[in-house]
């Protein structure tokens, strides 16, 4: 599907840019003119994506992840959360609640969130090489005057 | 400073603040797990009034909260959840396990 507009950014795997990411993207899905509910999901989504890359795509050393948004056709935003770090051995077990290869601080919901906020999530893994991960969410349209 | 201890008759009322994300997850459990530690809490509410952004890191802040308080045979309730926050707490059927008001 042809791109209305595209950004793509990289930055380090290091957690402050957890919240840069987030910004970037709120800042980017602005022109589809979103309600503050989208913009959270939207938000929530894309940090749990940045987080597992950060976590658990990189576990032992500092490495790129790549953001990149594109807006298609028919109001819809995709963000995808690329990696090359150590991959997902199992992808469908990763994604399952509950499931978690952290430790302590993780709660091993991170895709069920990512699925439940955005409208489609596709998962892209191998092992050594890194993962892929892209999500879609339709933006409602709304009437002039409607908040 | 991510959290606020205030000591009321028969526990504590802890309020947090600020974006709970893994990056900010870990010293703020530090810090909930020292000011329970201490003051040995039998009930314990977290007023996360001032959250700004919360993702499943938040989850795993009140899971071992929770953990903690259970240790300890006390009670944990959450309160003044703000709209984001309560999205995340639902995706995940936190509500089962804890309190949420």
């Amino acid at each position: 599907m042809k791109a209305i507009d595209q950004t793509t950014i990289v930055f380090t795997s290091r957690s402050a840019n957890e919240g840069f990411a987030r910004a970037c993207t709120a800042c980017f899905a602005a022109q589809l003119d979103p309600t503050l509910d989208e913009v959270a999901d939207i938000k929530t989504a894309v940090s749990e994506a940045v987080t597992n890359a950060i976590v658990h795509a990189y576990p032992d050393r500092i490495g790129r992840i790549t953001l990149r948004l594109r807006l298609l056709a028919g109001n819809l935003l995709e963000v995808q959360v690329k990696d090359s770090g150590v991959g997902i051995p199992d992808v469908e077990q990763a994604r399952t609640a509950l499931f978690t290869t952290g430790n302590e601080e993780r709660s091993g919901m991170g895709f069920s969130i990512m699925e439940s906020f955005m409208d489609s999530l596709k998962v892209r893994s191998a092992v050594g090489r890194g993962t892929t991960v892209t999500m879609r969410k339709r933006i409602s349209k709304r009437r002039e005057g409607t908040p | 400073m991510p959290i606020t201890v205030n000591r009321q008759p028969g526990g504590l009322a802890i309020v947090l603040s600020g974006e709970i994300d893994h990056h900010g997850a870990r010293v703020m459990m530090q810090q909930l797990e020292d000011a329970i530690a201490r003051d040995l809490p039998m009930h314990l509410t977290l007023d996360l009034s001032g959250v700004t952004f919360m993702d499943s890191s938040g989850i795993a802040v009140l899971l071992r909260t929770l953990r903690q308080m259970n240790q300890l045979g006390g009670t944990l309730r959450v309160t003044a959840i703000p709209a984001q926050a309560r999205r995340v707490l639902d995706a995940a059927g936190v509500g089962r396990l804890i309190t949420l008001e």
